[in-house]
């Protein structure tokens, strides 16, 4: 009889524990890395509050930027991962992949398709979809320059950039062969679709730095997003490279005097990894869903001037939340800033980077 | 462990028959002291000492520990990675094992090429394809395409013969060179990291050479880290010494305002101090500013005194002052002036008595300032990362980059453990030198 009457609490006590893990399985918080700033503002804006609001799930923003690849390597590691979400540039994301330190993503299975039924492997931008990655925008690196510094010619072309004798200045490049190396290429004649297959020969890459020693000694080099424009506003160097959406806010926000040469613009793509061993994959998947969407995708781009990464939420991109400015004309992939447009390869850099970097590290160093 | 476990109670042992013998040989020889119990003073007070010295053992015990868990291991751990390699050993024992009788004269054969492709064809299914091509990828630019695509498309392959379908996959693995290179790599342990460290390579020969001249970096950030390391610890010890001697010298309340000027940035944030260094000294800033308005400059000519080795020694001399006025001060302290009254009351000039009596009397307090300055600036690297610009750049910010952003751990910790080998070497000579006893923190 005893143990007749023990059978209905354990039933319920099994009934409970049951239960228990299917709470567990919707997280209270998801743990979201991205770069912080005017970047992560957009993002809660137009991912993270309306997905909140949707499902009781919290999103806790965590800022990082150009380390949390090695973070997040660290964490997948020693097996303690604690971050269920990662934002990253294409090139990284691949790495991570590759390695296997990211969830591989059946991409039609996974996200959602545009509103009129095309799938998502069809409706992303061409050649992004790698295995991890899942992209986001489309952003770019360029030139923009002081308009109070020219008060008569202004620079038109990465020519010009280069150009110390018609347009004397300082000028402010990134810390990075990134984009610098396929510059000093286009402005010494070489046409965009050669660039990475000349930057692959020796001769190429000597005519690169060739060309970067030209201005070397007038520039001022960067590391942050947020030191171009503040560089610039400064008037401390005449013209910087930085990422139109900082150049977009110092502009229309800010009410800097900038302009923004969009020739030889260098466009990438930054997007989502899911670290390996997330204990909330499920959820994950589901905020990768909703995020990703056509509208949450041009939604974005009413916070800040990058391009969403899906053809099918180009048409849908509006005005900005706060000024009303018309954000096409600000966006990299409007066909008129497109025109002479740079796609960083990213699998060229994850097989040159490291000797290339060396190169550029010791040329900067001497 | 094990020897000193056994030990104490064969001391024991000693100590009881010693005692026994004594004890039949008593009385005690005449001039032997003896406490109550008839064993000896001597004796008795070493088992004293030694029963203290347990005692005090355990008081450290706790830090000791704490210090081995989250200090001495990680470094060791890290240290290990500038010589561990064990992706070739993990992912490809097939193309190794046949590899190991391979003479490495021409490309070889069809078994190589079938070991590799079912080695790739894993790898894929694992996902270490990657780890694989960026391991291989710092000895070899190129690398990582060439095993990521060759993997994809291995896990394809049904049949042989491998040789043909791989040189179809890429030709570059008809290249003898990266055979070689992974012949070499095929070690549980390698030096190819250390070599990279101070700007050597392999070859597509497996000989040791130095890297192109226009790749050299490390070398020469050894180099500068050392030269302003001290350069900065010398400009501390010249400003630092006046302001020392002012504090200990000044009456009481006197001093004690200025050593809150000293120690008010001390507190302050690093950041924030170097921050206002950039908005003192960049070419638009403050001083600039000054000395164009006073008409010293015109202002096409402003100076560039940030983002360069200037910026970094001006910027590391004022974070590290405190360090080196700190001990001065509290040796300058303990010096009594009437020392110095004495020298001058016997005709020694001013210069004479702070020469043969003052300043010998500082020496530990500036050996004690001068070691820590020095130490703290060769490891800097947020403010050189801030102010260094192009020639500012330490040894320690290129261990950062490859920590955080190359993601080669292995070379950032060869390159850290040749930063502490060489800071251990210094302090070795200089405590033959100068006596690391004589140094006083107060």
């Amino acid at each position: 009889m005893q143990h007749l009457s023990t059978l209905p609490a354990l039933a319920l006590s099994t009934a409970l524990l049951l239960s228990g893990t299917a709470v567990a399985q919707q997280p209270e918080a998801l743990n979201i890395v991205s770069w912080g700033g005017a970047y992560t503002q957009s993002q809660i804006k137009a991912y993270h509050d309306p997905w909140t609001e949707k499902t009781g799930i919290k999103i806790v923003n965590i800022d990082e930027g150009g380390t949390a690849p090695a973070k997040l390597r660290a964490q997948v590691e020693s097996g303690t991962v604690t971050w269920d979400l990662v934002d990253v540039l294409e090139a990284p994301a691949i790495r991570l992949c590759d390695e296997g330190l990211a969830e591989e993503i059946d991409y039609d299975k996974v996200l959602a398709a545009a509103p009129d039924g095309t799938l998502p492997t069809e409706d992303f931008i061409e050649g992004t979809l790698s295995g991890c990655f899942i992209p986001e925008i489309v952003y770019a690196t360029l030139f923009a320059y002081n308009d109070d510094m020219f008060p008569d010619a202004k620079p038109q072309t990465i020519a010009d950039v280069f150009d110390l004798e018609k347009f004397p200045g300082k000028r402010s490049l990134e810390k990075t062969p990134y984009a610098n190396l396929e510059w000093a290429l286009y402005a010494d004649g070489v046409a965009i679709e050669d660039i990475y297959e000349v930057l692959d020969t020796d001769e190429g890459l000597d005519r690169a730095f060739a060309k970067l020693d030209t201005i070397k000694s007038q520039v001022v080099w960067w590391e942050a997003g947020a030191q171009p424009p503040q560089l610039l506003a400064d008037k401390e160097v005449a013209i910087a490279s930085g990422y139109n959406g900082r150049f977009f806010n110092a502009q229309v926000i800010e009410n800097q005097p900038f302009t923004i040469l969009w020739d030889g613009q260098v466009f990438e793509l930054d997007g989502w990894v899911i670290p390996k061993g997330t204990p909330n994959l499920e959820a994950v998947l589901e905020y990768l869903h909703f995020a990703t969407d056509t509208q949450r995708l041009a939604d974005q781009a009413k916070f800040i001037s990058y391009g969403p990464a899906r053809n099918s939420s180009a048409p849908l991109v509006a005005t900005h939340a706060e000024t009303g400015v018309d954000m096409k004309p600000h966006m990299p992939t409007n066909p008129e800033n497109f025109g002479t447009a740079i796609k960083k390869d990213a699998l060229f850099w994850v097989d040159n980077y490291d000797s290339i970097n060396q190169r550029f590290s010791a040329w900067l160093a001497q | 462990m094990h020897a000193g476990r056994q030990s104490r109670p064969a001391i024991f042992i000693i100590l009881l028959l010693r005692s026994i013998a004594m004890a039949q040989s008593s009385p005690a020889l005449p001039g032997t002291l003896t406490t109550a119990d008839g064993i000896p003073l001597k004796l008795s007070l070493q088992r004293a000492q030694r029963r203290n010295r347990r005692h005090a053992f355990f008081l450290v015990a706790p830090l000791l520990a704490f210090i081995a868990v989250t200090f001495l291991l990680p470094i060791g751990d890290m240290l290990l990675r500038s010589v561990q390699n064990p992706e070739l050993v993990s992912y490809m024992p097939r193309t190794l094992a046949v590899l190991k009788d391979w003479d490495g004269q021409e490309v070889p054969g069809e078994e190589a090429f079938a070991a590799l492709a079912q080695d790739l064809k894993i790898a894929f299914q694992d996902k270490n394809f990657g780890k694989l091509g960026t391991r291989l990828n710092y000895e070899k630019s190129g690398a990582a395409s060439l095993v990521r695509k060759s993997a994809r498309r291995a896990a394809r392959l049904e049949e042989g013969p491998y040789r043909e379908a791989l040189l179809k996959i890429d030709k570059d693995w008809g290249d003898i060179g990266i055979w070689r290179l992974i012949q070499r790599e095929g070690r549980p342990y390698t030096d190819s990291y250390l070599l990279a460290a101070v700007d050597f390579q392999y070859n597509d020969q497996n000989e040791v050479v130095a890297l192109p001249e226009n790749q050299r970096i490390h070398i020469l950030l050894f180099q500068r880290s050392f030269i302003l390391s001290l350069v900065i610890t010398l400009l501390t010890i010249l400003l630092a010494y006046p302001i020392s001697y002012l504090l200990a010298n000044l009456p009481a309340r006197k001093a004690n305002m200025l050593m809150i000027l000293v120690l008010l940035p001390f507190w302050t944030s690093l950041l924030v101090r170097t921050t206002a260094w950039i908005v003192m000294l960049q070419t638009q800033g403050v001083l600039n500013d000054l000395l164009v308005w006073i008409g010293v400059l015109d202002d096409e000519n402003r100076l560039q005194m940030i983002f360069n080795q200037t910026g970094t020694i001006i910027a590391m001399t004022h974070i590290l002052l405190p360090f080196m006025v700190l001990p001065l001060y509290s040796v300058m302290k303990t010096i009594p002036p009437n020392y110095l009254r004495a020298a001058r009351s016997l005709g020694a000039n001013p210069f004479t008595a702070f020469w043969k009596v003052y300043l010998p009397q500082t020496v530990p307090g500036v050996s004690a300032g001068s070691v820590l300055v020095f130490i703290l600036a060769i490891g800097y690297f947020i403010t050189p990362a801030l102010v260094g610009g192009r020639t500012g750049q330490l040894i320690s910010n290129r261990i950062a980059f490859h920590m955080q952003e190359s993601l080669n751990w292995g070379l950032a910790a060869a390159l850290g453990g040749i930063l502490l080998v060489a800071t251990l070497l210094l302090y070795i000579l200089y405590n033959r030198l100068v006596g690391v006893d004589k140094v006083k923190l107060g």
